[in-house]
């Protein structure tokens, strides 16, 4: 049962929210509450703007349970304009082929479902090409 | 009571006056045409209502197309997501039977927890009621901001008529204080009734359409009484509104309203996107109010009237003030969204609207 642990990272996933360092002004993501540049206590949450590029990426052509009706999809790593790296799938490429580099935006979107049509749906944050 | 009385009275007129703060559009990227329906189902003869329908991503709901869309509306608008007091969603397509589409998009977009959050349903009318209330809300005091969306991913039975337009997008928007707002909402007006033109029972995944009823007795009969109304309430002629919109189930329906209540072609050529993205349900009147934002000027006034089965109609008199211009280009378009375009085929179209038994 997994639920508790969705609803825990509800706010990191929907949003992108992670934090700033008061003392070094690093932005942090996932927020971890200690600062990973300069060790002081990082607590402050921080919107990120949800922008940046295509820094690795893998095309996903068997997937874990939960994720087998989208193959084939793209993983991305994203390294965000704020400097932390996330890694997160690629969406809305359309024709397109992911590429190293590609401008890419935040959107929120279903990341799966549980495996029976009972289960709940969870949401969380992916990428596409920059729209415009 | 007379017919008289109910219309004198009819008017839905806020006691402070309030506006659209901001607003924004979502239309996914996919697009089905119409020549690809009539491929598999007709052999390619009889025409298409659409030249082409937008279809959702994989990975796309009611829920996440909210989010992005109150995203733009944010960003036009330039408040805290803290100061909405209500998040409200009318759609036909809730992802859930019982848990409310509203807190996961108050929750995605920041507005938790000091928020009332709710579902509306009005078939094709549920993101102008949300409008309607919304308006209340803020012009009743209760609130400054409140936000309403109308969304869906619509979907028709395999082979029926309403596969060729049950598309998905929509539209949200923050109304508030008038003295703040890109246009000022100066009233509505709704006209219901008891008609059985369309309707889906709990459990069923397509729509049933009473054949007769679609045409005159609900969508005309409820567009012109609910126009005709706001124009002689508030001594309004077609020619006094810059733009119309009416809810578009395709691409005749609303060319016919209009020309029925006197308005030009050029008046709703704007606002009408069902050739090129189908009917978006809940999310048509509103989409087609977006993408008239987009070019409206100062000083503009616009006619909204949407529809829904079962039957309704909310009119709308709208009026753009001089803070449209720079809130327009801070967010997407909605002709943004309609040109980010890829068109698939039918076999895409089955799997990624989940229409294929894997299990
Ligand atoms: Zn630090």
């Amino acid at each position: 049962m997994e639920i508790p642990r969705h609803w825990r990272l509800k706010k990191q996933r929907y949003g992108l929210v992670g934090e700033v360092c008061p003392h070094c002004d690093a932005k942090i993501f996932p927020p971890r509450d200690v600062c990973p540049h300069c060790g002081g206590e990082a607590k402050t949450a921080f919107n990120f703007s949800g922008r940046g590029e295509v820094y690795s990426y893998t095309v996903m052509h068997d997937a874990p349970a939960g994720f087998d009706q989208n193959t084939p999809y793209a993983v991305a790593l994203v390294k965000l304009e704020e400097g932390p790296v996330v890694t997160a799938q690629l969406t809305d490429l359309g024709e397109e082929q992911p590429r190293i580099g590609m401008p890419v935006e935040m959107v929120t979107r279903k990341i799966r479902e549980d495996a029976n049509e009972r289960g709940m749906l969870i949401y969380g944050y992916k990428f596409r090409p920059v729209l415009r | 009571m007379t017919e008289e009385h109910v219309h004198k009275n009819g008017l839905l007129k806020p006691n402070r006056p309030v506006g659209i703060i901001g607003y924004g559009a979502y239309v996914p990227r996919y697009r089905l045409p119409g020549a690809e329906v009539a491929r598999i189902w007709t052999g390619g003869t009889g025409g298409s209502p659409v030249k082409e329908k937008s279809v959702p991503g994989l990975d796309e709901d009611v829920i996440t197309m909210s989010i992005e869309a109150a995203r733009n509306a944010l960003a036009r608008a330039g408040i805290d997501p803290f100061e909405l007091r209500a998040v409200w969603v009318g759609s036909e397509s809730h992802p859930y039977a019982v848990k409310p589409t509203g807190t996961i998009v108050a929750e995605a977009i920041g507005a938790t927890p000091a928020v009332s959050a709710a579902d509306w349903e009005f078939a094709c009318k549920a993101g102008t009621e949300a409008f309607t209330a919304a308006m209340g809300l803020v012009g009743s005091k209760m609130a400054n901001y409140a936000l309403a969306i109308g969304m869906d991913t619509a979907q028709g039975r395999p082979g029926d008529a309403l596969e060729y337009t049950a598309a998905a997008g929509g539209a949200a928007y923050i109304l508030g204080p008038a003295e703040e707002a890109l246009a000022v909402v100066d009233s509505a007006y709704s006209y219901v009734s008891d008609t059985p033109d369309f309707f889906r029972r709990a459990e069923q995944k397509y729509p049933e359409h009473g054949q007769r009823f679609t045409g005159e007795p609900a969508y005309f009969t409820h567009i012109t009484s609910a126009a005709r109304a706001m124009l002689d309430l508030t001594g309004a002629a077609p020619e006094d509104f810059t733009f119309a919109v009416f809810h578009q189930p395709n691409a005749k329906f609303p060319q016919r309203a209009a020309s029925l209540l006197g308005f030009k072609p050029e008046q709703i050529t704007a606002g009408l996107l069902s050739p090129v993205i189908g009917n978006t349900y809940a999310g048509a009147a509103l989409i087609g109010l977006s993408a008239v934002l987009d070019i409206a000027k100062p000083g503009d006034r616009i006619l909204v009237v949407s529809f829904g089965s079962g039957a309704g109609s909310d009119a709308f008199d709208i009026r753009v003030t001089d803070k449209i211009t720079e809130r327009q280009k801070k967010a997407p378009t909605t002709q943004d969204y309609i040109a980010r375009r890829t068109p698939i085929d039918y076999g895409t179209y089955v799997r990624i609207r989940g229409n294929l038994a894997l299990k």
